[in-house]
């Protein structure tokens, strides 16, 4: 290179910087295979859609403030909480984790210049914006967007006279969106790891992208049949599913949860991950039970594909069948809490520094236990007879998805944010947001679990005035919650246009993406790392602690 | 943006396995999503037993076992178009390509044919003469236009990939040295014929 001569933390111009093909400006970003541009383009359309179904999420509280009527009619709230539900799952906590910050950092993790696959990359992220314009177009539509809820159950998403398929379409398009990004990750994870890099070397991050990859891989086409086979039975008149034609509804329960099941273990597996790589960061310490950890992943990636007619106890099947799926998901909670104590004991005796990545995972350890707790009441056979439906479940599912993954993403977002974007945001304002975020949080979802076991339905539109003092909370709780993910949004917005320069390695991590420049170079490396140790080698820290420094 | 001087050329990373790799990991969700069909075939078939094997003497044994023919030797063709291409015989390699896109032109044709005929004798899904008939009939023939719909669709992407390839191949992009494209196209068409094999059977051969 000839600008050797410049400073060593400015070798090289940086990928925000210098674009992978001929074009300048907005076109050097649409048109960039880079998987760190890409991820950006990922990271800034997530967080649009995010803000939209936020919007809908407050409209859907508000409303509930009081029973009857309060803003929307009925119908408008049955539109708001399908689209809310199918943004937030398809266009947020899916490609979340995986498409933003596995992206931008699997490679580098890996020590790789790419995925293998770039272009694929860049179709992906097309797929994925077409899937979400078409997703939320149906809103302008003649008809109105769906009103299904977001698991499009037959017979009424065939009877409905609201613009389903396009709806159905979007997920199938997002589907493939999906199902690519698993096959360019599992590819590179097997072929382009730098020399030395074995598998139990890898980031427990990484580990935790490739098992949600193969579920990803495996899982998703079921979807894609099954949507499709409604969308043909709605448009064509062939006869599938609907019962006057012979067709079972049931089935479509089963074909229907035999993806979405795992697909929460799409949404939660790579939060896992990334707390995996946050704590031992910030406890400075090796990271304990690392193959535990890994293999846990595998597992759940197993066990949680095998669990998916929990999801229909009460919709009619033989009692062995809801003993033997009752009993698996008993067990997959075995890899999770073999997570949660494997975590907890890093921490221990750790010299812990509270910063704002880490606060975030904390309030997920916290979160996502209360979630997985409540997910074995839901689980058991007895119990879920009586909170099945109910706001109980809302809250459970609110517990382990936002307070688990999406608090996931907001940690990534603090934690990788210097080296993303080489500039550091106001710490004391993002510790603040942390502490509204999560008050705010609890206060909108824990009180849903109380009125859930006594009864309010989920779904519902109107509710007895018993239930009116729960809403109360949970509605303001979401005012809360708004309120500190603006401020939260606000200030990484300024860090980033004019935050200080962030140094290489603000945290003090050991994996490979804290040793490459901030931000890093097209091809990340300017040679070709070589790896010599396990991904959170803190041995210099605790032998520090133990001489008592 | 700094000057247009810094445009980095961007690494070029060749990988043939890793390329057969990606390729299989698809062919997995393509198994997978035809999963989801035999499943619901599965289900059907085990509730409505009499009337599927009622419904199925309906379909042309012959017709279907011209086109599983047809199809196996095309899948043959492809197969010999790899080797021939690892072999340095270009010229022959584009023929069995051609002779490819050929058999998958027959079978389309049968297709046409086959599904002409049924809507000629009124049954397509929602028709009167379909919907008088019972209901086990009725998810017979609307899994057989969606399977062997499905499966055509397949055909038709297969046929595009071989085109796509015949046109790299003469600007001198897939060569004898460079062919895991072709490999690749090759592996998309014994997927498609495999599909077939299993088709064949359930809706032709319930007797």
């Amino acid at each position: 290179m000839a600008n050797v001569a410049m400073p060593a933390d400015r070798a090289e111009p940086n990928y925000l910087e210098v674009t992978t093909n001929s074009h300048k400006g907005i076109l050097g970003w649409l048109l960039s295979v880079d998987h760190k541009r890409i991820g950006l383009l990922y990271l800034y359309t997530m967080l649009a859609f995010f803000a939209v179904a936020v919007g809908f999420g407050f409209m859907i509280r508000l409303e509930l403030l009081t029973p009857g009527k309060t803003v929307i009619d009925a119908q408008t709230y049955n539109q708001f909480f399908t689209l809310h539900g199918i943004i937030m799952i398809f266009l947020f906590i899916i490609p979340g984790l995986p498409a933003v910050f596995g992206n931008f950092f699997l490679p580098i993790m890996l020590g790789a210049k790419d995925v293998i696959f770039p272009r694929l990359n860049l179709l992906s992220w097309y797929l994925f914006i077409i899937g979400g314009l078409i997703a939320v177009s149906a809103w302008l539509m003649p008809g109105g967007s769906a009103d299904t809820g977001w698991m499009f159950y037959v017979p009424y998403s065939l009877r409905t006279t609201t613009n389903v398929v396009p709806a159905l379409l979007a997920a199938f398009v997002l589907g493939f969106s999906s199902i690519l990004t698993g096959i360019n990750f599992i590819t590179t994870i097997h072929r382009m790891r730098a020399p030395g890099m074995t598998f139990f070397r890898m980031p427990l991050f990484v580990w935790s992208l490739y098992a949600t990859a193969w579920v990803q891989v495996l899982a998703t086409p079921i979807i894609g049949i099954t949507l499709a086979l409604v969308m043909i039975e709605r448009a064509l008149g062939v006869g599938i599913f609907d019962p006057s034609l012979g067709g079972d509804p049931v089935l479509y329960q089963h074909l229907f949860w035999i993806y979405s099941h795992p697909a929460v273990y799409i949404m939660i597996l790579p939060a896992m991950g990334l707390v995996s790589e946050v704590i031992p960061v910030f406890a400075r310490r090796t990271i304990f039970g690392y193959k535990f950890i890994a293999f846990s992943s595998l597992a759940i990636a197993l066990f949680g594909s095998l669990v998916w007619a929990h999801h229909m106890f009460t919709a009619g099947m033989s009692d062995t069948a809801m003993f033997v799926f009752s009993f698996l998901t008993f067990f997959v909670s075995i890899p999770s809490a073999i997570k949660v104590f494997n975590w907890v004991s890093t921490l221990y005796k750790g010299s812990i520094q509270a910063d704002p990545p880490l606060l975030y995972v904390l309030s997920f350890i916290f979160q996502f236990s209360i979630g997985g707790f409540t997910g074995l009441m839901l689980g058991a056979l007895s119990t879920n007879i009586h909170l099945q439906d109910t706001s109980f479940v809302v809250a459970h599912f609110h517990y382990v998805m936002f307070g688990g993954t999406g608090f996931g993403i907001f940690a990534a977002m603090h934690y990788w944010f210097p080296k993303m974007f080489g500039r550091m945001y106001n710490l004391k304002v993002a510790t603040a947001a942390w502490a509204v975020v999560t008050v705010g949080y609890n206060l909108l979802y824990f009180p849903l679990f109380i009125s859930g076991y006594l009864g309010m339905p989920r779904r519902y539109y109107d509710y007895l005035p018993e239930f009116q003092p729960y809403h109360m909370v949970s509605t303001v709780g979401s005012w809360i919650l708004i309120f500190g993910l603006i401020v939260m949004f606000w200030n990484l917005w300024r860090g980033m246009r004019s935050g200080p320069k962030a140094p290489m390695n603000p945290w003090g991590g050991v994996t490979l993406e804290w040793t490459t420049q901030t931000p890093p170079i097209v091809e990340n490396f300017r040679e070709v790392p070589t790896v010599t140790t396990g991904p959170y080698d803190y041995s210099r820290y605790e032998s520090a602690a133990k001489e008592g420094k | 943006m700094s000057s247009s001087a810094h445009t980095a050329v961007h690494h070029v990373h060749r990988d043939d396995y890793g390329s057969r790799m990606g390729m299989w990991l698809f062919l997995f969700t393509e198994l997978i999503l035809f999963g989801g069909l035999f499943i619901v075939y599965a289900v059907y078939r085990f509730v409505h037993q009499q009337e599927f094997h009622l419904a199925a003497q309906e379909l042309n044994t012959v017709v279907g076992l011209l086109n599983t023919v047809i199809l196996l030797t095309s899948s043959m063709t492809a197969a010999m178009a790899v080797t021939a291409i690892q072999k340095g015989n270009v010229r022959f390699a584009k023929g069995l390509l051609w002779v490819t896109v050929l058999f998958a032109g027959a079978f389309m044709l049968n297709k046409y044919f086959e599904w002409s005929a049924k809507i000629h004798h009124g049954i397509y899904p929602g028709s009167p003469d379909l919907l008088a008939k019972p209901e086990g009939e009725i998810l017979y023939f609307g899994l057989y236009y969606v399977m062997t719909g499905l499966h055509a669709l397949h055909v038709i992407i297969g046929v595009v990939f071989f085109l796509f390839i015949l046109r790299q191949i003469g600007q001198g992009k897939v060569t004898p040295t460079s062919y895991v494209r072709l490999e690749n196209s090759a592996l998309y068409w014994h997927l498609v014929d495999l599909i077939w094999i299993f088709l064949f059977p359930l809706f032709y051969l319930i007797h």
